[in-house]
């Protein structure tokens, strides 16, 4: 072999792959090998897993099979196929981790990682009570527990759990396999406290009975008791009552395995865990845990799905971080809805299970004959299933779960969806198969299919079901109902903006922020690839509008803007476009009045009121807008940015001025916020409303933001709209003084700027947010985050940076040029057809026309 | 179902006419160009020219020229597109080929640039 020329004269480390260690091969940390292995070559990093287990990994979740007849094969890991993918094992129990010379410890070898994850999962936690060490006491955790639980049974009639929660029924479960008198107790006043309510508690509790288990709730152990050899004798309960038993199984809750990360010094939880951040790392460098062991956001998942999501993240962000992929990931929580089948009886929990939700209703079910409980918390107004709870009969768990999910608005009365068939007749009809797309005919239950069939976008679903191809309006609900299902299906749903940018908007946009670009070309050439298209473009060129707030029609952001954007101006379903100046509260003089109709009059344009207080002028030509608006800012006024995903209106009442009930001025108020956040760019359109008092005549409860006036200030209700799925806003604060509340309203917007998805209105937002609005309220009103200085001088930024977008139009020299409707020709455009209505000029439909043109579909559109 | 709209009849173009100046079309972006009485979309993507029909065939509004342009994924390879402002079909630009509907297209026509113009071509 030829030498290589240049020798360096010191020796340097010999080049080897960067090394991974996992430290556990429990269920996650095995998904965290497949995953490093599934997302890069893995012939470009080693990886090496410490198990402290003498098996590899296996299907804990299906631990309790184990005592099935014949006891199934529960392995996931085999040493043949870790062979194979080069993985190393070492069986042992690591210890010994020093985050700044990047080793490890285990038996009696150091090995040196370049990245590090605890997968160290969790204990059964023990009650320090007197005998639980004694001979007889078990947990219920790993293979081999289940090997001393069954060895021991040979010798015993009974057996205790304690604990009455879902792990504990689960070893109960397996003692009675056993062959034992089995008993269960519990120190909560029901059985799965943590899940159910006292109703469901009290159908879970007699239907357990009935198989002949022991149940013994509100009992608290006090003592294991043993007998003259030391062996476990039985039970004494704090209220002097005992039960004998000849083993103890202890289901009383896990704790994280975090021992390990306390003494490398690692941040963990107040109550115990491993604090990881939305990329799952911890606090110490190129350190991650994922599993059971990980404390997120306050949280720690005793479910498998989140932490096989977090090991997707995970793998993404070591390779990423050791340069193998460029495609980071995130991790941001999980849904905790379950079903369960424990002991034969099906069990099942969604959503706000336990009606902590404000204001929220139930309707439930408790059928002693069948052995049922079927619960479901509705919102104040019973319209939607915020969550439910189903005990002994889960046969509609998806169907409610997707309403309490997707938050379709109920078509039936609530109780129907939870009564049982009726006898020898089918269900009653439910319809959580509601129609998506009335373009063509396209049900919820067909999109799901296509899911099912591996469709995992919109333009796949578009493709195989044809929702969405019409007139697009359906767009959203399609997107909603693809993340719901994703989650249901416990898969990570992809965010990503389109097939141009693997990044969410959010993530778009601090990259955007952070990393300072001004322009198109510079982000997609750092993060993008292609040329991009209709959808990164327009969704890149309102985050860069909302950043800097410059003119959108500069070189640079012009070929970003979606025709509306481009023209100013809203396109109409023959090409002409709609003109619309700003009213500000829909106070408008008289002479302003006179000017508008002057100008309709001059150019011929269709006159209409619209729903946000202001006129519309429609039927204009492109080549007449500039004309158009020059004679508009002659007279005052200015752009209403109806064409863009902007602040639109702010109605108003007439308020304490002239209403005999009004108790503010709530016109004055909306004419200055609607100066204040005029022209602020965001990921869809805004909306507001000021009310005089709470007869609502401005109807703010449906807006983005609305605000009532009451004796003692102003209300600020956020997360409201009309349109495809109206909602009412929620209560954010009260009694506020003006400058209190624009401050929060600034906060509101700005947060929401920052963090929304691309089209996804304010309602959706916050119904995403995981916290919701208390959540929300710590941020802009606490300063939870520490961000409101930030976005206070973002929103300064815009209110001084504001300019008329369409008086820069007119002062742009390149203006009429762009106006025109040919590059080569002076004419007007040849293929426009009207007819007279009423007094003004309409398009023409296609019946009345000889060239055959039909009607476009209308409806909001997807823009 | 979706009706196709474009009922233009096709008069024959005139052989290759001048357009306007590249320098009129700015990166990205189409204009409309009047050609026989014919309007053509015309647009300066990625430092190429194309040129199809103005009409929409799905809406039958003449608006093509005022679409998004970008590029999509075909066969592992980055295609030019362009979407149409009213209901966002979009259109592969050099084959005319509606991206989501098989059986629609719209016309194209021949388009280069020399000497700073750009220029299209007669179809028949
Ligand atoms: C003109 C107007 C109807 C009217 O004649 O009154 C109107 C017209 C349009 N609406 Fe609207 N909406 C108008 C008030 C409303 C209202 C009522 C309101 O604001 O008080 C709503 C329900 C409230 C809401 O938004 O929460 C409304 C819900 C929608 C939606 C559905 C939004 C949603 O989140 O579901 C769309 C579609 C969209 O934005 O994607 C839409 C989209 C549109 C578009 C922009 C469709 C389009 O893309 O071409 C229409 C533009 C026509 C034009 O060029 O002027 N319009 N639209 C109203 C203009 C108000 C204004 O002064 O700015
Ligand atoms: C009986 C039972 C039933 C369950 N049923 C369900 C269910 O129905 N649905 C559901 O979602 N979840 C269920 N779970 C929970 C599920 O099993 C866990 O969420 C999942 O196993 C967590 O995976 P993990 O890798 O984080 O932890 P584990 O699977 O516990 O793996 C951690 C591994 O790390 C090892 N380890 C710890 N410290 C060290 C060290 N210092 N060195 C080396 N190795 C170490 C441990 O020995 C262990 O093997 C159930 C659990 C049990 C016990
Ligand atoms: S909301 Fe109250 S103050 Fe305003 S107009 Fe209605 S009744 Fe009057
Ligand atoms: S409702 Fe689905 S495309 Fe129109």
């Amino acid at each position: 072999m030829p030498q290589p020329q240049n020798q360096p004269s010191t020796p340097l480390a010999p080049a080897h792959p960067p090394r991974i260690v996992v430290i556990g091969n429990g269920m996650v940390g095995h998904r965290l090998v497949e995953q490093l292995q599934a997302q890069a070559n893995d012939t470009a990093f080693q990886i090496t897993v410490i198990c402290e287990e003498t098996r590899l990994a296996y299907d804990r979740v299906h631990l309790s099979s184990h005592f099935d007849d014949p006891a199934p094969d529960l392995a996931l890991a085999t040493a043949a196929r870790y062979e194979e993918g080069g993985v190393q094992v070492i069986y042992g129990k690591a210890h010994g981790v020093d985050t700044a010379q990047k080793t490890i410890q285990v038996n009696d070898q150091t090995i040196h990682y370049d990245a590090l994850v605890f997968a160290t999962g969790s204990f059964p936690f023990v009650p320090p009570i007197p005998g639980r060490d004694a001979p007889g006491c078990f947990v219920y955790r790993t293979l081999d527990d289940l090997e001393q639980i069954r060895d021991a049974a040979r010798n015993a009639k009974s057996g205790v759990v304690i604990g009455g929660g879902l792990l504990g029924l689960e070893a109960a479960g397996a003692l009675q396999k056993l062959g034992l008198t089995t008993h269960v107790v519990e120190f909560a006043p029901q059985l799965m406290p943590a899940q159910l309510d006292a109703e469901g508690g009290q159908t879970l509790r007699r239907t357990i009975e009935a198989m002949g288990i022991g149940v013994h709730v509100g009992k608290s152990t006090s003592e294991v008791t043993l007998d003259a050899a030391g062996h476990v004798s039985g039970l004494a309960f704090a209220d002097g009552g005992t039960l004998e038993a000849d083993l103890v199984v202890f289901s009383a809750g896990i704790r994280p395995r975090d021992d390990l990360a306390r003494e490398s010094g690692l941040a963990l939880g107040e109550r115990g865990g491993i604090v990881i951040d939305d990329t799952c790392r911890t606090s110490a460098p190129d350190v991650y845990a994922v599993g059971e062991c990980a404390l997120h956001d306050g949280r720690i998942y005793g479910l498998v799905a989140p932490g096989y999501n977090m090991a997707k993240v995970a793998a993404a962000n070591i390779l990423h971080g050791l340069g193998l992929s460029d495609a980071p990931a995130t991790f941001t929580g999980a849904d905790l809805s379950t079903k369960l089948k424990l002991l034969g009886v099906e069990v099942g929990s969604f959503g706000d299970a336990k009606g902590v939700t404000e204001g929220c209703r139930t309707v439930s079910l408790s059928d002693n004959v069948r052995g049922t409980y079927s619960k479901l918390v509705l919102s104040a107004d019973g319209l939607r299933v915020l969550g439910g709870l189903l005990v002994g009969d889960t046969a509609r768990y998806n169907d409610l779960l997707d309403l309490a999910l997707s938050g379709t608005p109920l078509t039936v009365p609530p109780e129907t969806l939870i009564v049982p068939p009726l006898p020898g007749g089918a269900a009653i009809p439910v319809s959580t198969n509601t129609l998506i797309c009335s373009c063509e005919n396209v049900r919820a239950d067909a999109v799901c299919a296509a899911i099912g069939d591996g469709a995992r976008d919109i333009k796949a679903l578009k493709s195989c079901t044809g929702a969405g191809t019409g007139c697009g309006g359906c767009v959203p609900s399609l997107h909603g109902l693809l993340q719901s299902e994703l989650r249901r299906l416990g898969e990570t749903v992809s965010n990503h903006l389109c097939e141009h940018f693997p990044y969410s908007r959010q993530e778009l946009f601090d990259l955007i922020r952070v990393r300072g670009y001004r322009a198109w070309d510079d982000v997609l050439a750092a993060h993008g690839t292609g040329l991009g298209c209709e959808v990164c473009k327009p969704a890149v060129g309102s985050i860069l509008a909302s950043l800097h707030g410059e003119y959108v029609l500069k070189p640079q952001h012009a070929p970003l803007q979606d025709t509306n954007d481009a023209f100013l101006a809203n396109i109409q379903k023959n090409g002409t476009y709609s003109v619309m100046p700003r009213v500000p509260g829909g106070e408008i003089t008289a002479d302003g009045l006179i000017a508008i109709g002057e100008v309709a009059r001059n150019f011929g344009l269709y006159c209409k009121i619209t729903g946000g207080q202001r006129i519309d002028l429609l039927g204009a030509q492109r080549d007449d807008l500039p004309a158009i608006w020059a004679e508009l800012i002659a007279a005052g006024f200015e752009s209403g940015h109806a064409y863009g995903k902007s602040l639109r209106t702010i109605k108003s009442c007439v308020g304490s001025t002239w209403c005999r009930y009004g108790v503010q001025d709530s016109t004055t108020l909306a004419i200055r916020l609607e100066l204040r956040y005029r022209g602020l760019r965001s990921p869809h359109k805004l909306k507001s409303g000021v009310s005089g008092c709470t007869r609502e005549c401005a109807e703010a409860r449906s807006k983005d933001f609305g605000i009532i006036a009451t004796e003692a200030g102003w209300n600020l209700y956020v997360g409201g709209n009309g349109g495809v799925t109206p909602k009412h806003a929620l209560l954010l604060a009260e009694g506020l003084d003006e400058a209190t509340l624009t401050r929060t309203i600034d906060r509101y917007l700005m947060f929401y700027i920052r963090t929304a998805d691309r089209l996804q209105r304010t309602s959706a937002w916050l119904e995403g947010l995981e916290g919701g609005l208390d959540y929300l309220r710590g941020v802009i009103m606490d300063d939870s985050l520490g961000l409101c200085a930030d976005l206070d001088a973002a929103m300064d930024q815009h209110v001084g940076s504001y300019e008329d977008e369409w008086a820069a139009a007119l002062a742009d020299p390149a203006t009429p040029a762009r106006f025109r409707t040919f590059v080569n020709a002076d004419t007007r455009d040849t293929g426009l057809q009207w007819v007279e209505e009423r007094g003004q000029l309409r398009p023409a439909f296609a019946h009345e026309l000889t060239q055959g043109l039909t009607p476009l579909p209308m409806a909001g559109g997807d823009d | 179902m979706t009706l196709n709209l474009n009922t233009l009849p096709n008069p024959p173009l005139p052989s290759w006419q001048r357009i306007c100046a590249l320098a009129d079309i700015l990166p990205g972006l189409g204009v409309c160009a009047l050609v026989g009485g014919r309007q053509i979309a015309v647009f300066h993507v990625a430092g190429q020219v194309y040129a199809v029909g103005n009409r929409d065939p799905f809406t039958g509004a003449d608006v093509i020229s005022r679409g998004l342009t970008g590029s999509y994924l075909k066969d592992s390879q980055e295609r030019p597109k362009v979407a149409s402002p009213l209901l966002k079909h979009a259109f592969d630009l050099e084959t005319g080929q509606a991206l989501d509907h098989a059986d629609m297209t719209l016309p194209t026509y021949p388009a280069r640039v020399e000497g700073g113009e750009v220029w299209i071509g007669l179809v028949d």
